[in-house]
């Protein structure tokens, strides 16, 4: 049961690539991250993220290693691989797709019909 | 690429799976801890802050084991998991796992035991190859599948179906290989036998059509392989012996391969002898008569691309021409294909019919056995509930509460079906070796394979599933917070007592189910106890056997008679011995001889003109009196009515009905047999059973041994139990005085000739074997229904003690307000009986139903009988108050104190 339906399936993994692609985090940090960069309008429960990160590392898409947080915690951090960043860059032009063409379906207007 | 990933993961979980877990902790606890130092940032003290963030994160269970089962290699492990959880679950209510266990082990056991003769008898073909392409030939007017010999030739070289037609007979012959003669099982084969069943020989040689050279030209035998290790200590040397059999030199020329066990499934021959020497084993040929059934059965391959209905057509086509051909011996000849291993139809039809119905019964065994342990889980689901409840709001996921369930069922379901399978094996371990009746080769050759273990298997993981199903919609609509509010008994178990439940339904099931067992063992007990007490038309007890075949010791045409009044006459003398009679074959003995009468005036003697058939028996003078049968009008034969004097004739009471109108009619009047002799009536004697206990009226033919010879000799032995007691009495020799009788027959019998081959057995013995069938029958139903009754007892039990324990308090405050025994008896247990009654009477008339099929097996089987009715109706109440005795006793002692104060 995902608490937040409006984020709809596959995309957590997608926002994490993104997120992780601007610098290694841990997995907290990738929460923060992504409210950062949503400016807040996406929320993730925060137990959720970890099967995601998990699942993402099964794939070879991310890589984990232990280090020390900011404020001198062990943690783990996570960044892209290659095949992730890649990935990431076929998503995200997946998605941009899909995303104007769900835009422009939605806007039409019955006259272009 | 990804396969191996993820088998790599696997195997990564299975060697650091601890290393994982502490890693998966580590990094969650080390999430709540940043989480923690945030919201302290922002004012709050830690322990606030760290409980805040705790809050915030949610069930960390929940989330371990998303991430396990995202990691794969999840399933086995979650697996392991689960059975270790379930078996601990299990030692802790060792009760329940026991009867649970033992209740699967004996219903699937059951199913083993059915379906590892079910598939011996009727599934698989008869062990040679290509066995699917084999039929026999048999009647279309009637089940049976007998040929004369020339009838066979005509059959083998005329069609165009068969790629070889062969031919056998049975019959016991007599064996000296030099040492004790013994009696052994013949198969008479045509010679092309095994080139037909294309066997090849485990040693030596077979015979071939090619060594029949006319009557008595190939004195040839082919052991089997059983009988050549019992009888010959596997001796490879025995090829090229020469043995005596019924006096006559044979070669021994083979051994057949160890798995050939013959034509038919049920009887095993020791060993194989070409058919055209007949007259060598039975001491005369039948080989040229066209009206005697010398051939027990035909049987060949279809050649390939040919159906059995083309083939049928075809055979038809030459019973059209026998026939046209031969009007005097052949009325309408029509032929159908059948399977040869039962012998067609005629015990195919019913044995099918029986097994198929008895695995029917068995399956529903195993139904009300999970039907029985569903509601069991459904008790233990409900009052695991709690347990349940905590786990869904400590985050586990219902799948995997379910999957635990199920689990928990498989387990049970696993261990009940190889104890089942265990027990069935040495069951049908001991029927392959088992004889039930001495006198013929009768086995059940059960050589369970690897089928027998696949259903065993397979009925487990259905029955698991089955029953492990039932609580699943119990778990799935639990509400946790609502359960752990209200206690173990929770709302949804407050409604169970207004509503039809599942638990409801099974109990209803399971008791329809067992009534129907409990039917059908009534009927087939009743039935059997009907054909002991019946008429037989003679009277079996304080009477011996001495069975022998005359032409086996060489005795010849006159020598036959003369040696026979030799035997009575010293037979007579023994001590103790009352009266001895002679017949060719007993009546009930397991086959007998047809005779087709005609009518005085009927000139033209073809079959179709016979007024009736009847069943011959020769006589001596004094078998009637010896064995008890009854001299209605006339008289009985005397010595006189030898070759030289009219012949005559004692008929049975139907037979005068039929062709005399009466008996007082019948005296005097003549009939002619098919050859043409004309035979006055002189004696009526009582009707009887001849062929079978379920045989309706038959005709019945008695003609003095004297004017009918038959080298076949049965002796009755009538001894005066009085007077032979009255010798040596004790209880203990009272026993073996049948024996002691044997043993001085023997001797005195070895005394006139010392080549006799002998058999002796009580007549009631030898009656096993008319019995059989209807034994069988009882004796697997009987078993059967009280498997069901145990159940039901079960079920009953566990239903009636569930309610009771779940009612208590309410018992408990309506003794405290006054309620009377029988009121809180009805509050409790109403329900029990009201269910018990609805799926008794279901049961009975569905049983009812289902025992059509006995009539044909066990004589007088009728399920409408008032005492089977009123057995079962007794019965069904008996066990209903034996299951709820216990709960009726918890339910009235219930303290209303004791209870309210452990609230």
């Amino acid at each position: 049961m995902p608490p937040q339906a409006q984020l709809l399936p596959g995309t957590l993994d997608l926002l994490i690539l993104k997120a992780v692609s601007l610098g290694p985090l841990h997995g907290y940090g990738v929460l923060l991250r992504i409210g950062q960069i949503s400016a807040g309008a996406l929320l993730i429960e925060q137990g959720a993220l970890y099967p995601a990160l998990f699942r993402l590392v099964r794939k070879g898409l991310l890589k984990a290693s232990w280090g020390t947080s900011d404020n001198n915690r062990r943690a783990k951090f996570y960044a892209l691989t290659p095949a992730g960043r890649k990935s990431l860059r076929e998503e995200t032009q997946g998605w941009n797709r899909l995303a104007a063409a769900m835009g422009s379906a939605l806007d039409a207007q019955l006259e272009e019909i | 690429m990804k396969l191996l990933a993820y088998f790599r993961s696997i195997a990564a979980r299975f060697f650091h799976r601890a290393e994982t877990e502490s890693d998966l902790d580590e990094e969650l606890h080390s999430h709540i801890q940043i989480r923690a130092d945030d919201l302290e940032r922002s004012g709050l003290g830690r322990a606030e802050a760290e409980r805040r963030a705790r809050l915030e994160f949610g069930g960390c269970e929940r989330f371990k084991e998303e991430v396990r089962e995202s990691l794969g290699g999840n399933f086995i492990e979650t697996f392991l998991r689960d059975v270790r959880f379930s078996l601990r679950l299990l030692r802790k209510s060792p009760g329940f796992t026991t009867v649970a266990v033992l209740t699967l082990a004996v219903a699937i056991g059951a199913n083993a035991v059915v379906f590892g003769v079910l598939d011996v008898m009727i599934l698989r073909p008869l062990n040679v190859p290509q066995a699917e392409s084999l039929y026999g030939i048999e009647h279309g007017n009637e089940a049976n599948m007998y040929e004369s010999y020339p009838d066979y030739l005509d059959l083998r070289d005329r069609n165009h179906s068969f790629d070889g037609l062969a031919g056998f007979t049975i019959s016991p012959a007599g064996l000296d290989t030099g040492e004790n003669p013994s009696q052994a099982w013949v198969y008479e084969t045509s010679g092309n036998y095994f080139d037909v069943l294309r066997i090849q020989p485990y040693l030596g040689r077979f015979f071939h059509g090619s060594d029949e050279h006319g009557p008595n030209s190939a004195p040839y035998i082919v052991l089997t392989y059983a009988y050549w290790q019992a009888h010959f200590e596997n001796d490879r040397g025995v090829v090229g012996r020469t043995v005596r059999l019924n006096k006559h030199p044979f070669t021994i020329a083979g051994v057949a391969p160890p798995d050939f066990r013959g034509t038919l499934v049920f009887g095993m021959p020791d060993f194989f002898v070409p058919l055209v020497d007949q007259e060598l084993i039975d001491g005369a040929s039948t080989l040229d008569a066209r009206a005697t059934h010398s051939v027990f059965m035909a049987l060949g391959h279809l050649k390939p691309g040919v159906t059995p209905q083309q083939a049928a057509g075809d055979l038809n086509s030459i019973g059209a021409y026998l026939e046209k051909t031969y009007p005097t011996s052949h009325g309408s000849t029509t032929f159908v294909l059948a399977r040869p291993g039962l012998y067609g139809n005629r015990l195919g039809g019913p044995m099918r019919a029986f097994i198929g119905g008895v695995m029917l019964l068995a399956g529903l065994i195993l139904l009300a056995a999970c039907a029985n342990l569903g509601s069991l889980f459904a008790a233990r689901a409900a009052d695991r509930s709690r347990e349940v409840a905590l786990r869904l709001a400590l985050g586990a996921s219902r799948n995997r509460i379910l999957r635990q369930l199920l689990t928990e069922a498989m387990l049970i379901s696993l261990g009940g079906g190889a104890l089942g399978l265990w027990g069935s094996l040495v069951l049908l371990r001991a029927l392959s070796v088992w004889r039930p009746i001495s006198r013929f080769p009768l086995i059940v050759p059960v050589t369970p394979d690897a089928k027998v273990y696949a259903v065993a298997l397979a009925l487990a993981l259905v029955s698991g599933l089955l029953f492990g199903m039932v609580p699943v919609r119990q778990v799935l609509r639990a509400d946790p917070y609502q359960i752990v509010k209200a206690g173990s008994g929770g709302p949804s178990s407050g409604h169970a007592g207004r509503r039809i439940t599942v638990r409801d339904i099974l109990l209803v099931v399971q008791v329809a189910i067992c009534g129907v067992l409990v039917t059908s063992s009534f009927v087939a007990v009743r039935g059997l106890a009907r054909s002991l007490d019946s008429n037989f038309g003679f009277e079996p007890r304080n009477a011996m056997l001495v069975e022998t075949e005359l032409s086996m010791a060489g005795y010849r045409g006159d020598q036959v008679p003369a040696m026979q009044k030799r035997m009575i006459d010293s037979v007579a003398a023994i001590p103790g011995v009352e009266s001895v009679g002679l017949i060719g074959r007993p009546p009930l003995y397991g086959g007998g001889f047809g005779a087709a009468v005609y009518t005085d005036q009927t000139t033209d003697l073809r079959p179709s003109n016979a007024a009736a058939t009847a069943i011959r028996f020769n006589i001596s003078p004094e078998y009637l009196s010896t064995a008890g049968t009854i001299l209605l009008a006339g008289r009985g034969f005397s010595w006189h009515d030898d070759k030289n004097s009219p012949r005559v004739a004692i008929i049975n009471r139907e037979f005068a009905r039929k062709i005399f109108g009466s008996t007082a009619g019948a005296i005097g009047g003549r009939f002619k047999l098919r050859d043409g002799t004309r035979i006055q009536v002189v004696g009526v004697a009582e009707d009887g059973k001849y062929m079978s206990l379920t045989e309706d009226p038959e005709l019945a033919l008695f003609l003095p041994v004297l004017q009918a010879p038959m080298s076949e000799t049965c002796l009755v032995v009538r001894w005066n139990a009085v007077r032979w007691n009255a010798v040596r009495w004790n209880a203990e020799r009272y026993n073996r005085d049948p024996q002691q009788l044997a043993a001085a027959n023997r001797t005195t019998l070895r005394n006139l000739d010392s080549g006799l081959p002998l058999f002796l057995e009580t007549w009631n013995q030898q009656l096993g074997l008319a019995l059989f069938p209807s034994r069988i029958a009882t004796v697997s139903l009987g078993v059967l229904g009280g498997m069901g009754a145990i159940l039901a007892i079960t079920g009953i039990f566990g239903m009636a003690a569930y309610s009771v324990s779940k009612r208590l308090k309410e018992l408990g405050i309506r003794v405290a307000i006054g309620a009377h025994p029988r009121e809180v008896l009805t509050a409790a247990l109403g329900r029990a009986f009201k269910l018990l009654a609805f799926g008794s009477a279901a049961g009975l008339i569905l049983g009812i139903l289902a025992t059509r099929v006995l009539a044909s097996i066990v004589y007088q089987a009728n399920p409408r009988d008032p005492l089977v009715l009123a057995g079962v109706v007794l019965s069904m109440l008996l066990l209903g108050l034996l299951a709820t005795w216990i709960p009726a006793r918890r339910a009235l002692s219930v303290d209303p104190l004791t209870l309210l104060r452990e609230e």
